[in-house]
């Protein structure tokens, strides 16, 4: 299913792009939203669900004090306004996932309104204003069975499993941003990699988009260049990546510009972006307008927070991404750019923990954004998912600096490290990739390179001192690497040219 | 809904257009001759509630609870939950510790 497409910078010499975010997170509360059902990932199926989150009559909700509190935290995070007076609303629709045949969600009044969130791109700062945060629960997980594999179309039958039904979900939705012309793309990713970052920094989710704990929904629309009206927005949902937002958003961009060059018109509906060809493509259509009959949630009472509660929460925050990043960048003098690389390859965290370890800022950037991002690269994790701590690479920094190691044996010793063995100085010790001193081991080495070659040993007494590197290779690889190069060097001078 | 509530008190009228676009969502299937029925049966059953929209409540402040309570919270304590078996054999249909539903047409996720 191939659309035609504008090509991305002549997209924006006709139109400019307005973007909005709807990004949903699953609070890691213990329990669910509105009963004691546990809420751990990965259950046997239907083995976490009770009378409250499967809908069955007489069975009465009671709200999750956590959920309430993270959502006012995420809110305050984000500069909101909290209500002081909030409700939930049954949002009634028929859809396997949602066994009472409503999702309990907040309508007209929810708990936080009218933030914002500063994101930076190539050194512009873009502001992203917040419509509202807002707190619901989760549905259902639907399987389907029959067809292409675990696809709605074609499916004979689905299989539904309600672990994740009641789960408490926050939504947070961005106001329209316009401006960002050919950044619109870069602005959105990151929007939510901050977005992210806060609701980590905060505590209140795992934020893992590749487990749905963060889910983001992206709206993208063109208008022609200097009108004043917004064109026709589409939905594009099934975006489960960082990456996946900032590619949702240009071809949008670029598929609507072609409609748009050829006389078409934008229809409003939602479309499914694919993470293996970057394309989009339509889904649930929008003709009959949806129709959620929303009313005022019986079952659950008001939400009041009084200024005393919030102000409490606010007084809890910890330091936000925004305010540590700026704080670290001062205290290891880094440049603007070099802190955006560190935050962009998501070292920070793990950099300040090498650092706190005991090893130089210096030293542990340079662990981090080269051997380490290799690894990770190589392996296809991020950088945090590689099995070794920070504190373990403040020891594998200490011991090339006390000499223990050269880079090539710490290299190694990472390897065990990675491979399980254990810490640094373990795996250097089980592994005897210490540097060899002036041991017998390493005269006897360097007599054996020396023996071996008088070609080479005639050359240097001749004067080419360079040949010398032909001997110290030999003693390297004799030794497996594990000489100090410049004990081999200086011990193979002595006994070559007498000195 | 198209329909709105008149100031006046008086009871909206319901359309066969209403009645059908409520059976839609209510996942019912209605004919056509139901949808005459059911506007006039709706229709008195409007009237009827419409009657507490004479009551004068100009001082009274809109509410969806009778007792004046707000932030009933519970702690955010785990508690045992159902056991799978029993939950399932409500089912009319399950598979694989799974309810089983018929396919889902029409939409997508």
């Amino acid at each position: 299913m191939s659309e035609p497409l504008v090509e991305f910078d002549d997209v924006l010499t006709r139109y400019e792009p307005v973007i909005g975010l709807e990004t949903h997170v699953e609070l890691g509360t213990e329990s669910k939203m509105f009963c004691g059902c546990t809420t751990a990932f990965g259950a046997e199926p239907n083995t976490q669900t009770c009378p409250v989150c499967l809908g069955l009559p007489g069975s009465l909700p009671v709200a999750n004090a956590a959920a309430v509190e993270s959502t006012i935290r995420i809110g305050l995070a984000l500069g909101c306004r909290i209500a002081s007076w909030s409700r939930f609303a049954r949002k009634n629709y028929f859809y396997p996932d949602i066994p009472k045949g409503f999702q309990t969600s907040q309508y007209d009044e929810p708990l936080c309104t009218a933030g914002h969130l500063d994101v930076e791109v190539d050194g512009e700062t873009y502001r992203v204003e917040i419509e509202r945060v807002h707190l619901e629960e989760d549905t259902g997980k639907n399987l389907h069975v029959g067809g292409a594999t675990g696809r709605i179309h074609g499916a004979e039958y689905s299989l539904v499993d309600f672990n994740r039904a009641g789960i408490p979900l926050v939504e947070i939705v961005t106001r329209p941003v316009a401006g960002a012309g050919a950044k619109a793309p870069e602005v959105a990713r990151a929007y939510v990699t901050e977005l992210r970052e806060i609701i980590q920094t905060l505590g209140a989710s795992d934020v893992r988009m590749e487990q749905g704990s963060l889910r983001c929904d992206v709206n993208t629309s063109l208008a022609p260049v200097g009108s004043l009206e917004w064109g026709t927005r589409t939905e594009t949902k099934n975006v489960n990546s960082l990456r996946s937002v900032e590619r949702a958003v240009r071809y949008e961009m670029r598929r609507q510009a072609a409609v748009l060059d050829a006389g078409g018109r934008i229809v409003q509906e939602t479309r499914h972006f694919h993470e293996d060809t970057g394309s989009t493509s339509p889904g649930r259509s929008k003709e009959e307008a949806t129709d959620y009959r929303y009313f005022p949630e019986p079952d659950l009472v008001p939400l009041a927070p009084d200024a005393e509660w919030v102000e409490k929460l606010a007084a809890g925050l910890p330091e936000l991404p925004a305010a540590r990043r700026a704080r670290l960048r001062e205290e290891w003098g880094l440049s603007a750019t070099e802190m955006a690389w560190l935050v962009n390859a998501g070292a920070l965290g793990v950099v300040e923990g090498t650092v706190a370890a005991g090893a130089s800022p210096a030293d542990a950037r340079k662990w981090w954004l080269g051997e380490l991002a290799r690894r990770a690269n190589d392996a296809g994790v991020e950088l945090t998912a590689l099995p070794v701590t920070p504190r373990q690479v403040a020891e594998l920094s200490a011991l090339v600096a006390e000499g223990t190691v050269n880079d090539q044996l710490a290299r190694q010793a990472l390897d065990g490290v990675l491979a399980g063995e254990g810490d640094p100085r373990a795996v250097v010790e089980s592994r005897g990739l210490a540097v060899l001193g002036e041991s017998d081991e390493l005269v006897a080495a360097v007599d054996v390179a020396i023996a071996g070659a008088p070609d080479v040993v005639a050359k240097v007494q001749g004067g080419k001192v360079q040949a010398l590197g032909a001997l110290v290779g030999a003693v390297m690889k004799a030794t497996r690497g594990k000489a100090d190069a410049a004990t081999v060097r200086r011990m193979l001078e002595e006994r070559v040219l007498g000195s | 809904m198209s329909t709105t509530t008149p100031a006046s008190g008086a009871a909206p009228a319901l359309g066969r257009q209403d009645i059908a676009h409520l059976a839609r969502l209510a996942r019912l299937a209605v004919t056509d001759e139901e949808l005459d029925r059911f506007a006039g049966q709706l229709g008195a059953v409007l009237d009827a509630v419409a009657q507490v929209q004479r009551a004068d409540v100009g001082d009274v402040a809109p509410t969806t609870h009778a007792v004046p309570l707000t932030n009933v919270l519970r702690a955010d304590v785990a508690t045992p939950c159902l056991p799978r078996d029993a939950v399932l054999a409500a089912a009319p249909a399950a598979e694989d510790g799974r309810f089983r539903v018929p396919r889902i047409l029409g939409e997508e996720e």
